[in-house]
């Protein structure tokens, strides 16, 4: 290793745009906000760079000669600054930054991304107040996840952790004068907290069992003993996937993010879609060695995602809301990558990580777009025949249709396939959620493609509406997302994910074992491909030739409709189940009976004695002067009598007490 | 035998003192008069001031002669303030009765 990365300025950067913007954004001029806000993460990106660039060069160069370059860095790579953070006993913390494979990757796609949705924001909050708010709130967010994602240990990736939840929080709740943005920022928040204490406990339990959160020092340890399987690892790992399904929005923790949707768009496409919510994807690939010794908690976090996959898509499905449909498409496709965790295909799951975060990002930047073009109409009902006034986005916003359907050779079709092969090869259980991932993708395929031709195809459906294509500063993301979309798949073609599974193996091991049958991936394309392209037919029926169609269905079968179009009444189980009796137990228990009851009972009784004395007292206070003389002299004599009278003579066992007590 | 050759026994005097303390308290709790009050205020801390020379005295300690001067020092500090109060009171209220000056109270 030769020289340094100086990897402690990939946080800091975006922390000091956030100090600057935050406590002197009101005062100083828009331009001046504006090029801190860029300049932080571009800045943290170059960083990232400098460091992918010098830890790819023996892959992109001939190996020959390569070590003896000087720039050269091997992952993975700790600055040497181990700052003490916690010394009591025996547990020592320290802040530690990691870099590795994995953590590189993310931050590729977080700063990367993180830097193109901080220009379209300039393009799209620009008529906003709060527009220096906004922007210090962006980047300490991107101080925070890349916080996470640098992080050594358990602990300081739970710092992170949380300061992305308060960001997200944050940022949900921008428009905090509306109530339903307030209300949803709190949703967040609350619900994440449920599952960050899924995620404590286990790292209370990592602690009392491996007595160190380190993560390479609790790989070694697991590496020292392979026969320790299940058992406490089991219950560390659940725990871990509690957190996990808090913060990447899975069953039954995801009600949030499409709640989350009252933020700006862009904040949608950085923090609810490309990438805090893979923070859970990320934290269980970053503790794989602990899942793969709890093989049943594995089976829970791939049942967890397919699961969570096909709901997700059948919701979507009915959303009229075009960025609902989207939210809704985000827990799908984080599903997929929980599917891809839960078979031990970390490194596919990564890789649809990182495609997801380009065509996703794209879709609801896209998404932005339109909505800013036709004035904050949301409603997919109101759309139509857009194509025509705004160009640039219907063409990028194809693009990432195409890709997120899974048409070859776009970005997704790589990374979904390899995720559905690691499932199949997992014996029957694998099969059925092989199964599973196939009818979602069909679904996908259905509910994207119908959000393409409501929105873009046809005759516009109001009248009202005069649409503008958005500025280049809101269109340069957008391509460039696009072109990844369309081009960022072929970093992991062709076998076991190819380069970037060759870059990625070091860090989340060699994925799922290899097929026996030979061209049984090229079959499973095949199939994959047919359900895109049955998606999209379907879709195109539906919404284009016969358009009166899908209501005629959903009034064929209202049962169905309406099951879907409520969301499954989850938010109604949950509100019956929990958050009511909940409500309830605060209200009445503890508000009335304990804090009224208990606590301002003892209140009022403690009151009310000195009251009562004070009312018996106050007879003393006459304010008449030789009464009070009466009284000191009666006093006066009384003391007197207690000093003279030979007590011991007249009553020697009170004496004796008094004695005692007084302790003379 | 000459009646003043003899010394006069301790006791005399403390019941002296005992009794113009008595006398004071007394004077204190029934006259109405708010300057008679304060001489019988008086009347006290000169009692006092008997037994202490008296104690000084008999036990050859001048400890209690020196608490003498500070008694009468602060009475004589007493005195100036209570009477400008006692003035302040009767400007105010054109009464000198202590029953009458009663507003001491909540």
């Amino acid at each position: 290793m030769n020289g340094t990365l100086n990897i402690w300025l990939i946080p800091l950067l975006p922390f000091a745009g956030f100090l600057l913007n935050g406590i002197l954004g009101s005062r100083l001029p828009k331009w001046l906000v504006t090029t801190v806000a860029l300049l932080a993460p571009l800045a943290a990106f170059s960083v990232v760079l400098n460091a992918a660039l010098r830890a790819l060069l023996p892959m992109l160069m001939d190996p020959t000669g390569i070590n003896n370059l000087p720039s050269v860095v091997n992952l993975p790579y700790t600055e040497t600054c181990p700052i003490p953070w916690i010394n009591i006993g025996a547990l020592h913390i320290d802040f530690c930054f990691v870099l590795d494979q994995l953590s590189l990757i993310m931050l590729l796609v977080v700063t990367g991304v993180g830097f193109l949705i901080h220009i379209y924001s300039v393009g799209y909050m620009s008529h906003e107040d709060g527009y220096a708010r906004y922007f210090s709130f962006l980047n300490l967010f991107l101080f925070f996840m890349t916080l996470l994602v640098l992080a050594g240990n358990a602990l300081l990736m739970f710092v992170g952790w949380e300061g992305v939840g308060l960001a997200s929080y944050l940022l949900i709740g921008f428009y905090f004068q509306k109530d339903s943005a307030a209300n949803a920022g709190k949703k967040a928040f609350i619900v994440n907290r449920i599952g960050d204490f899924g995620f404590l406990i286990g790292i209370f339990l990592l602690l009392a069992n491996f007595g160190t959160l380190t993560f390479s020092e609790i790989a070694a340890k697991l590496a020292a003993s392979p026969a320790w399987q299940g058992g406490v690892l089991t219950v560390i790992a659940l725990c871990l996937l509690m957190g996990a399904t808090g913060k990447s929005a899975q069953l039954p923790l995801y009600i949030w993010l499409p709640d989350a949707m009252e933020g700006p768009t862009p904040v949608s496409a950085l923090i609810h879609a490309a990438t805090m919510v893979t923070a859970g994807v990320y934290m269980i690939a970053r503790t794989h060695v602990l899942f793969n010794h709890a093989p049943f908690a594995l089976g829970v976090v791939a049942i967890v995602g397919a699961a969570t996959a096909l709901f997700a898509a059948t919701i979507g499905l009915v959303q009229n809301d075009i960025k609902r449909v989207l939210a809704y498409s985000t827990i799908s496709q984080l599903g997929y990558m929980f599917l891809g965790c839960g078979v031990a295909a970390y490194s596919a799951a990564i890789f649809h990580l990182v495609t997801h975060a380009f065509f996703k990002a794209l879709l609801f930047l896209a998404a932005g777009s339109v909505i800013h073009a036709i004035g904050g109409e949301q409603d997919l009902r109101k759309m139509g025949g857009l194509r025509k006034h705004l160009p640039v986005t219907f063409w990028t916003m194809t693009a990432a249709v195409f890709a997120i359907a899974g048409f070859p050779p776009l970005s997704a079709f790589f990374s979904k396939d390899a995720i559905l092969y690691a499932a199949y090869l997992q014996g029957p259980g694998g099969r059925a959620l092989w199964f599973v991932g196939l009818v979602t993708a069909l679904l996908t395929s259905l509910y994207m493609f119908r959000l393409w031709y409501l929105t873009f195809m046809g005759e516009s459906r109001s009248s009202e509406i005069h649409p503008h294509e958005s500025p280049w500063s809101m269109l340069g993301p957008l391509v460039i997302l696009a072109l990844l979309s369309v081009g960022g798949g072929w970093i992991g073609a062709g076998e076991g994910l190819g380069r970037f599974g060759t870059f990625l193996s070091p860090s989340v091991g060699i994925g799922a074992a290899e097929s026996t049958t030979p061209h049984l991936e090229l079959i499973l394309s095949f199939a994959a491909v047919a359900v895109a392209f049955l998606g999209w037919f379907l879709a195109d029926r539906l919404y284009r030739q016969k358009p009166a169609q899908p209501a005629e269905m959903a009034e064929a079968l209202p049962g169905a409709y309406k099951l879907l179009a409520n969301k499954y009444y989850v938010d109604e189980i949950y509100s019956a189940t929990v958050v009511k009796p909940l409500l309830g137990f605060s209200k009445y228990v503890l508000g009335w009976l304990v804090d009224i009851g208990l606590i301002g009972g003892l209140a009022w009784l403690l009151g009310g004695i000195a009251l009562f004395t004070g009312a018996i007292l106050q007879r003393w206070q006459s304010g008449n002067l030789r009464s009070y003389a009466a009284w000191l002299a009666a006093g006066a004599a009384a003391v007197l009598l207690f000093v003279m009278v030979p007590w011991t003579s007249v009553w020697p066992d009170s004496m004796q007490l008094i004695l005692k007590v007084t302790g003379r | 035998m000459n009646l003043f050759s003899q010394e006069i026994p301790l006791a005399w005097y403390l019941l002296l003192s005992a009794a113009l303390f008595s006398l004071g308290v007394l004077g204190f709790l029934i006259k109405r008069n708010l300057i008679t009050v304060f001489m019988s205020i008086e009347l006290m801390l000169n009692a006092v001031n008997l037994s202490f020379v008296t104690f000084a005295h008999q036990w050859h300690a001048v400890k209690g002669q020196i608490f003498v001067f500070f008694v009468m020092m602060v009475a004589a500090a007493e005195a100036a303030v209570g009477l400008a109060i006692i003035i302040a009171v009767f400007r105010a209220r054109a009464t000198l009765a202590v029953d009458r000056i009663d507003l001491m109270k909540l």
